[in-house]
């Protein structure tokens, strides 16, 4: 690997990510209850499979995926199905949605019909990809799209991108597992790469890591006598956020540019997270579905920061009860980073596939929001090269078709124009509502088209049988004119077969 | 109006705000403000002084009107700003009238009329001036000479007395103290037939644009380049200004040595370099995107040239910024950056 590439804008943070490296990974004790939302991923929820009442081991299937874009759900603890039903789920627009709820019996005992797959080496790319799809793999960098359906990319794809950027600050989950299960990063890197067929696979990690870095490279050596490494690089990428978001790493990493409203493989790339490639592993080496994943409690209102292996649904007050509690009477939890993440409206709310961090500050005091003064600050610090100020403009104007032309679909929510505005307005805000407007309009809109549609069909259909009952009528009458007088009938059927 | 989520948020990891931005650049033009106070006397403080507390006064009674919590406005320092803008424009020595109806236009009619920062559609100070130049071209265009080229100094008491009564002292008469601007000369002089190099023979001239004030400008190019590094000015507009400005000055040099003054006296003669740093790099009247820009930037390069040449005032940055600022809806509408992805310019694929 000799080349990187630069994307514009972007910025340099302070890191913040000392706080919550300890180097190692704590285990939660096991929750007394999980909540676990059937939806914790992108496309359809999942179908549940179980009954209130119902006796669950760890590991068994709780919810199926029934469509294409989709991930089943698994229990997380072995214990008894108390509740399926709406819930809190951790979400900007703070909604309820339905959820499983396992009341813990604490015996932690695993589902027996987990099967333990052969060697993966020895396994075709379809049977690979169908134990990942049924293990609920996703993408665990926050963006949680189902992981087997992002393996099978229409075009023939060059290159495998295993993000470990990890960009924003604060956040050092993917830093800790990179340092405690190299190995498990590799293997699964190795399996994926088979899968999609590329011929080179990237591990990328941002310069501020180089003990991750270290411990890798010292891996993929490791490794080479034992199975095909070929191809597979870690590479070293300079500290800028937000390089860990998939276009912008592809950019840095090969040159190329996703279109506008495009994916990945339309460039010939396929981007996984350095923690879903250690789910790909579990899932394909030890046939065990995802039931945790690695969250990074930080942040100046937190006792003890560090990263924790959490089971998913455990609760966000368990989590930083372990962490030794909060300093202060009223924190402010951010889910995910300071720049991306989202306000909790509380700490009752089930850790997800998507939960990274659980960011927790001391003051929430926000600077009260000037008027825009079109300094263009946030403009050049876009990485998608938008125009924040007037992408802001038509979202208080609630101009849509305006919000189309100047790209709001490209903005990836990335926060760096909120950072740079001198006028501190909350600029993401009005973007993630704007696009919750859109989706809305557009859903209505085709509420609106079906049932014309429906109603035109219905017009249609009534018609057609007023139709056919007077044509019987016609013939009818016809057929007793016909025998009342025969003589002019074949004139008659001539024109009406003609007409 | 929007609804606010609870996803507010993120920490602001970048210590930025809009008072900061202000009293940076309030700073950058410290050194030009006290040359010229230094080399055209104390009239220029007394024009300051006026100005700015005038312009913050109107700003308080315009908020309090228009219903606006006034604290955070009142603080973001850019009425000080426009103040100090409009002051360093006028001549020296101006009845206080001149200043304050200044501050009023600048304030109050191009600012908070149309719903106050960041909703003006025009520099209020290039307003302003543009207002006071066409209504009283007599007090704006007498200009107080640099002091060393004055039969006497006035002191701070003098300057103020001849700014409330328009009495100066003893038997001192206005021509004692005045000089036409270099611009001014050269424009009338010429016009009389004298060839340029003669004319900047004269003492108003100084070492190579302007006595006192070229030193002014080059006090301005240095809190402009210092903004500039501190990232509160892009480059894009003072950059193409003056390259548009100097190859214009270069080339009508060119065509008529005679009579076409030199690049220098465009240069460090007028108010050059105050525009090309401060003034139209206003972020609120200015183009924002980065073709936008280059685009504006040259434009008021342009403009100045061709008003200082064929214009009807011997200056014409007020002009040139309130001309461009007209062309900006316009070039922010179609001067866009290609979108991460998408398809090389000149394609409008919609995405
Ligand atoms: S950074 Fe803020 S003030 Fe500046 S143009 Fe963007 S939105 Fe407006
Ligand atoms: S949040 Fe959107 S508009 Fe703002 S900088 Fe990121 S991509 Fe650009």
């Amino acid at each position: 690997m000799n080349r990187l590439w630069r994307f514009a804008g972007g910025l340099r943070l302070a890191g913040h990510k000392r706080e919550s490296v300890m180097g190692g990974v704590r285990q939660l004790p096991t929750p007394k209850r999980v909540v676990l939302p059937l939806q914790q991923h992108v496309g359809a929820p999942a179908e549940p499979v179980v009954q209130v009442g119902q006796t669950v081991c760890k590991g068994e299937l709780l919810a199926r995926a029934e469509s294409f874009v989709s991930a089943p759900v698994h229990a997380s603890v072995s214990g008894t199905v108390v509740a399926i039903d709406n819930y809190a789920v951790p979400h900007p627009s703070g909604i309820a949605e339905p959820c499983v709820v396992i009341e813990s019996d604490g015996e932690e005992r695993w589902w027996p019909d987990l099967k333990t797959p052969s060697d993966p080496a020895t396994q075709s790319a379809e049977k690979l990809r169908e134990l990942i799809r049924a293990a609920g793999v996703v993408g665990l960098g926050g963006a949680v799209f189902p992981s087997a359906a992002k393996l099978g990319p229409p075009r023939p794809v060059d290159t495998l991108v295993i993000n470990g950027v990890e960009c924003e600050p604060y956040i050092t989950c993917d830093d800790t597992l990179m340092r405690s299960r190299p190995d498990d990063v590799v293997r699964g890197s190795a399996v994926l790469r088979r899968i999609v067929a590329a011929q080179r696979c990237l591990i990328a990690v941002e310069d501020n890591k180089p003990e991750a870095l270290a411990r890798l490279r010292a891996v993929l050596a490791t490794l080479a006598g034992e199975l095909d490494v070929s191809g597979i690089e870690v590479v070293s990428v300079p500290t800028v956020f937000p390089t860990g978001g998939e276009k912008q790493l592809i950019k840095v990493l090969t040159g190329r540019e996703v279109p506008v409203g495009g994916l990945p493989y339309e460039v010939g790339c396929v981007c996984l997270n350095v923690g879903t490639a250690a789910a790909v592993h579990d899932a394909v080496y030890t046939g065990r579905p995802l039931l945790s994943r690695l969250v990074t409690v930080t942040g100046p209102g937190v006792r003890h920061p560090d990263n924790f292996e959490v089971p998913l649904g455990t609760s966000v007050s368990d989590l930083l009860a372990a962490a030794g509690g909060v300093t202060t009477d009223a924190p402010e939890l951010i889910m995910g980073g300071p720049m991306m993440g989202f306000s909790l409206p509380g700490e009752h709310l089930p850790i997800t596939k998507a939960s990274n961090c659980i960011l927790v500050r001391t003051d929430s005091a926000s600077k009260p929001a000037m008027p825009c003064i079109r300094c263009g600050s946030c403009a050049s610090a876009c990485p998608m090269q938008l125009l924040p100020q007037q992408l802001y403009w038509h979202a208080r104007g609630r101009e849509f078709d305006k919000l189309t032309r100047y790209h709001l679909n490209s903005c990836i929510e990335c926060g760096c124009c909120n950072a740079v505005c001198p006028s501190h307005i909350p600029l993401v805000d009005y973007f993630r509502f704007a696009k919750s407007e859109i989706a809305d309009q557009a859903y209505k809109r085709e509420r609106a088209n079906e049932s014309r549609i429906r109603n035109q069909q219905r017009t249609e259909r009534l018609e057609a049988a007023r139709r056919a009952a007077e044509e019987r009528k016609a013939k009818r009458k016809a057929g007793r004119k016909r025998a009342a007088e025969p003589a002019p009938d074949a004139a008659a059927s001539a024109v009406r077969e003609a007409s | 109006m929007i609804r606010r989520s609870q996803s507010m948020d993120p920490a602001r990891p970048v210590g930025n705000s809009v008072s900061r931005v202000m009293r940076t650049v309030i700073y950058a033009l410290l050194p030009g403000s006290l040359l010229f106070i230094h080399f055209f006397g104390w009239g220029v403080a007394v024009n300051i002084a006026l100005v700015m507390a005038s312009a913050w006064l109107f700003e308080a009674v315009m908020l309090r009107i228009r219903g606006v919590a006034s604290g955070p406005f009142l603080g973001d320092g850019s009425a000080l700003l426009t103040g100090l803008l409009l002051a360093l424009s006028l001549p020296p020595l101006v009845p206080w009238w001149i200043p304050v109806l200044g501050a009023f236009v600048a304030i109050v009619v191009a600012k908070q009329l149309y719903g106050g920062l960041g909703h003006n559609p025009f520099n209020p100070a290039m307003a302003a001036f543009a207002v006071l130049l066409i209504a009283f071209p007599r007090e704006l265009s007498l200009w107080a000479a640099p002091q060393v080229l004055q039969s006497h100094a006035l002191s701070l008491w003098e300057a103020v007395q001849f700014s409330l009564s328009g009495r100066l002292p003893g038997e001192l008469v206005f021509d004692a103290i005045s000089a036409a601007t270099p611009l001014d000369k050269l424009r009338t002089d010429t016009g009389l037939g004298r060839s340029v190099a003669d004319i900047t023979q004269a003492a108003v001239f100084g070492h190579w644009a302007g006595r006192g004030s070229e030193w002014v400008s080059l006090a301005y190019l240095a809190g402009g380049l210092a903004l500039v590094g501190l990232r509160i000015v892009s480059w894009h507009i003072p950059v193409s200004l003056l390259v548009t400005l100097v190859v214009a000055a270069g080339i009508g040099q060119w065509l008529d040595p005679q009579h076409a003054p030199g690049v220098l006296v465009h240069l460090l003669g007028g108010a050059s370099m105050l525009g090309a740093f401060f003034i139209a790099t206003d972020p609120v009247t200015a183009a924002t995107t980065t073709r936008g820009k280059l685009i504006y930037g040259a434009g008021i390069g342009l403009l100045i040239y061709a008003i200082r040449t064929w214009g009807g005032y011997p200056d014409g940055v007020a002009f040139a910024v309130l001309l461009m600022g007209l062309a900006v809806p316009l070039l922010d509408r179609h001067a866009l950056p290609r979108v991460f992805g998408a398809r090389p310019a000149g394609d409008e694929r919609a995405g």
